[in-house]
């Protein structure tokens, strides 16, 4: 559990491709850009490494938010793996729209290995919104 | 459960001032499989170093995490670490703990409590990990250099003098770039040409280069040591084996249009080399302008040839090469002026931009050398250079500093006064930034020797004032508005990236920055790798810089592609998919998505009771295979796992991260 101090303290787990997003993150504690402590970052080779199933085990484990963050399109390391992820991602967001997940706790985001401000901008934007909504309690499993 | 060992660094006091180490390293002794946790105020230095070793044998550790700066900094010192050890290298697991907590987090205990779970995370992965291997590749013993301007100059002929074969890709019709339209440079007041001309020839004449002009690069694919790229060699209509390069037609040519290396300040024709002393010095059509292909009449040039050279029936011809390292070396654009309308340019013959004044200065240029109004043909007493214009300018321009313009405008100054005996130049700065050997005392011998008036303010207008031109300023160390009749305005405008950079970049799988200059690896220590390894950065492609920072940054990218084609095999990375081929089922989903062709299909043949049976699986070509791992979310039945990054791994990722 994230740690609670006064009021909700959302978990937002965000996969970052190593390319750029993950670079944007590096980038945004190099120019020390701060943001909430609640994001917590997952390192993959692509955002196209992304399985579903690893959004909806998040959800199922807790978090409150989930952010998969690529490059933008046309700047994929791997050519093609950012557009994958944007097609599969648009369907498991209707997909978890229809299981009663509200839309702003998944979300798609392209961040350059240049956009460290980006970075926490939307990490700030993104935690805001999720701590709004309270917590996930659609998904998560019963403990 | 494999023995874990976690290491926690302070990193100086980077991480130790707002993650609570001590907490750490007690949260990390209770986490599941670890067996050990240490600390140190350094974990990369040689101490830090020596404490995982020393804990791997006598703690007989399978598994190592070490939590501490990002993996983009110092995965490979600690794989190596650890391989020291004995351990595989890919048994370690890093935390980032300083750019992505306490770089960003200012609560101590919150960060401290985020710390712990990223090292959680970390642990339950390692404990995942497997031994990956290496394979060895060959190499591609070849080189390619985009960009014929001093800085691929540089590189080619340095990683030619190495002994290895270079192909020279320039997209004019000749090589020379930027430096070949200077008059002279600072702070020797060298004469550009004298000293880019020889080595334009040098490349010419070396047995080791390949000069590719007025090409362009259409796609690169591979990977280091064996990029597999295509290169469109435009159409010239001149065929190079027969023309000597007389000249005549370039005489003859009806069709003016404005010079490109001139700036528009002179026409050329529609056949043309860029300059006189371009390599190779043969024309090439422009066939945007050439009357034959606009109006299907004309054919003079074909007529006078004396060679019989010209031939209208080329067409573009691609050809495809292998090369094992790149280096990028394509230059930058002076900035356009379109929306800075308050300096009159576009609106003012006499208005020009650095560049352009370059070309007046230059002897082989629009005045051959003497400095005249373009509105009247006579030379300007008063001239004004304005510095700055679309640089350190957050508002319209770019942030950031041009790096040249202070020294370039030291120089016209002074070559203004050289040139014009009389003549009184007029700088206004916002600071004048000279760092460089023998930089700042050039800059004095402007103002000292020649008596260049320097005026610290930004200039708000240029007025057309009958034939000359009012600057209005204001002097920002006396606070008095300045009013200076000048006949001449010469705008230092900023270095761009140049267009297309973006473009290129995507092609070559590098980065760029928000102003489209290629990334390098690493700001400090790595500055002419990029990420993709194997291609190098040279010159102002990755930004702004002077002429010997240039040539400095080539010799050591030709110095990186040497290092690399010098091998004997490379190491590919062992992070590739791989298939289980009793879960697969053949229906190829991973193939489509396979953005390197490294998926085809294979027959197995089983026994199944009495029968054989043929089966169709996937199989993945370790060499070509990249492990960006989109074959493992298309893959329906789950078969198909990338090592380093496997379902297994990143699910317990998801588990231990969410805790």
């Amino acid at each position: 559990m994230p740690v609670t101090r006064e009021g909700f303290e959302p978990l937002i787990v965000a996969f970052c491709c190593n390319w750029c997003s993950y670079a944007g993150a590096d980038l945004a504690g190099t120019s020390r850009q701060p943001y909430p402590s609640n994001v917590r970052v997952i390192r993959v080779p692509c955002s196209g490494r992304v399985n579903p199933s690893f959004i909806i085990r998040a959800f199922q484990r807790g978090a409150d938010g989930v952010l998969v963050a690529g490059c933008h399109p046309g700047d994929c390391h791997y050519h093609s793996g950012n557009y994958h992820a944007r097609r599969r991602f648009t369907i498991l967001k209707q997909l978890l729209e229809y299981l009663g997940i509200e839309p702003e706790r998944f979300q798609v985001r392209w961040i350059s290995g240049s956009e460290g401000a980006k970075f926490s901008a939307v990490m700030n934007e993104l935690t805001e919104n999720v701590r709004k909504l309270g917590q996930n309690r659609k998904l998560r499993d019963a403990r | 459960m494999k023995r874990t060992g976690v290491f926690i660094c302070w990193c100086g006091s980077n991480i130790a001032a707002t993650v609570d180490i001590e907490l750490a390293v007690a949260a990390a002794k209770n986490m599941p499989g670890v067996v050990f946790a240490d600390q140190n105020k350094y974990m990369c230095s040689e101490i830090g170093q020596e404490i995982i070793k020393e804990a791997i044998r006598s703690h007989r550790l399978e598994r190592v995490v070490v939590a501490s700066c990002s993996p983009r900094m110092h995965e490979n010192t600690f794989r190596k670490t650890v391989a020291a050890a004995g351990l595989n290298p890919y048994f370690l697991e890093i935390a980032n703990v300083r750019e992505q907590c306490s770089w960003v987090h200012k609560d101590k205990e919150t960060a401290t409590a985020k710390a712990i779970a990223l090292i959680r995370t970390a642990v339950a992965k390692a404990l995942r990990n497997e031994a990956l291997f290496a394979s060895e590749l060959p190499i591609e013993r070849r080189a390619l250099v985009i960009g014929g301007g001093i800085a691929g100059i540089q590189a080619a002929l340095d990683i030619a003098d190495s002994g290895f074969v270079v192909d020279l890709v320039e997209k004019e019709p000749s090589i020379g770039g930027r430096m070949a339209q200077l008059d002279k440079t600072f702070p020797t007041l060298d004469c550009s040409a004298c000293i880019l001309t020889p080595k334009m020839v040098e490349v010419a004449q070396s047995e080791k280069i390949t000069l590719f002009t007025y090409a362009e690069i259409e796609k690169v694919e591979g990977y280091v040591g064996n990029f597999t790229v295509t290169v469109r060699n435009r159409a010239r209509s001149v065929d190079m084996s027969k023309c000597t390069g007389c000249g005549d037609c370039m005489l003859k040519c009806p069709v003016k249009v404005d010079s490109e290396f001139d700036l528009g300040l002179v026409k050329r024709r529609a056949i043309y080399t860029p300059f006189p002393q371009a390599v190779p010095n043969k024309p090439a059509i422009d066939r945007e302008h050439c009357r034959w292909f606009t109006e299907n009449k004309c054919r003079v040039c074909e007529k006078i040839c004396p060679a019989g050279a010209i031939d209208y029936s080329q067409e573009d011809e691609l050809m495809t090469v292998k090369y094992g390292a790149i280096v990028a070396a394509t230059g930058f654009d002076p900035k356009k002026l379109g929306n800075y309308g308050e300096y009159a340019y576009g609106k003012h013959p006499d208005v020009l931009t650095s560049l352009e004044f370059e070309r007046l200065l230059n002897a082989s240029g629009p005045t051959a050398g003497k400095i005249l109004r373009p509105s009247n043909g006579r030379p300007p007493k008063n001239v004004a250079f304005i510095q700055c214009v679309g640089s350190r300018d957050k508002a319209k321009g770019n942030p950031y500093c041009a790096k040249v313009c202070c020294m370039y405008t030291a120089k016209h100054a002074i070559l203004l006064c050289e040139k014009v005996p009389g003549a009184r130049p007029f700088v206004f700065y916002i600071d004048v930034r000279t760092p460089g050997k023998d930089y700042e005392e050039f800059y004095n011998r402007a103002y000292e020797e020649y008596g260049a008036t320097y005026i610290k303010g930004n200039v708000s207008k240029v007025f057309p004032d009958g034939d000359k031109l009012l600057v209005r300023s204001v002097d920002a160390l006396s606070g008095a508005l300045v009013e200076l009749e000048v006949e001449m305005v010469v705008l230092a405008n900023s270095v761009d990236a140049r267009a297309g950079a973006k473009e290129l970049a995507q092609k070559l799988s590098i980065t760029t920055n928000a102003f489209n200059f290629f990334n390098e690896a690493h700001p400090k220590l790595r500055p002419v790798e990029t990420h993709t390894a194997g291609i190098f950065l040279a010159g102002t492609c990755q930004g702004p810089k002077d002429i010997p920072e240039t040539v400095a940054q080539a010799s050591a990218a030709a110095m990186k592609v040497t290092a690399l084609l010098g091998k004997d095999s490379l190491l590919s990375t062992p992070t590739v998919a791989e298939v289980d081929e009793k879960l697969c089922t053949g229906d190829m989903s991973c193939l489509v998505v396979c953005p390197y062709g490294a998926i085809s299909e294979k027959i197995l043949e089983e026994r199944r009771g009495r029968e054989t049976v043929r089966r169709k699986v996937a199989e993945v070509n370790m060499v070509l295979c990249q492990g960006c791992g989109a074959c493992t979310v298309a893959c329906r039945p789950g078969a198909i796992n990338l090592k380093g990054f496997t379902n297994e791994q990143i699910m317990a990722e998801v588990e231990a991260i969410c805790l």
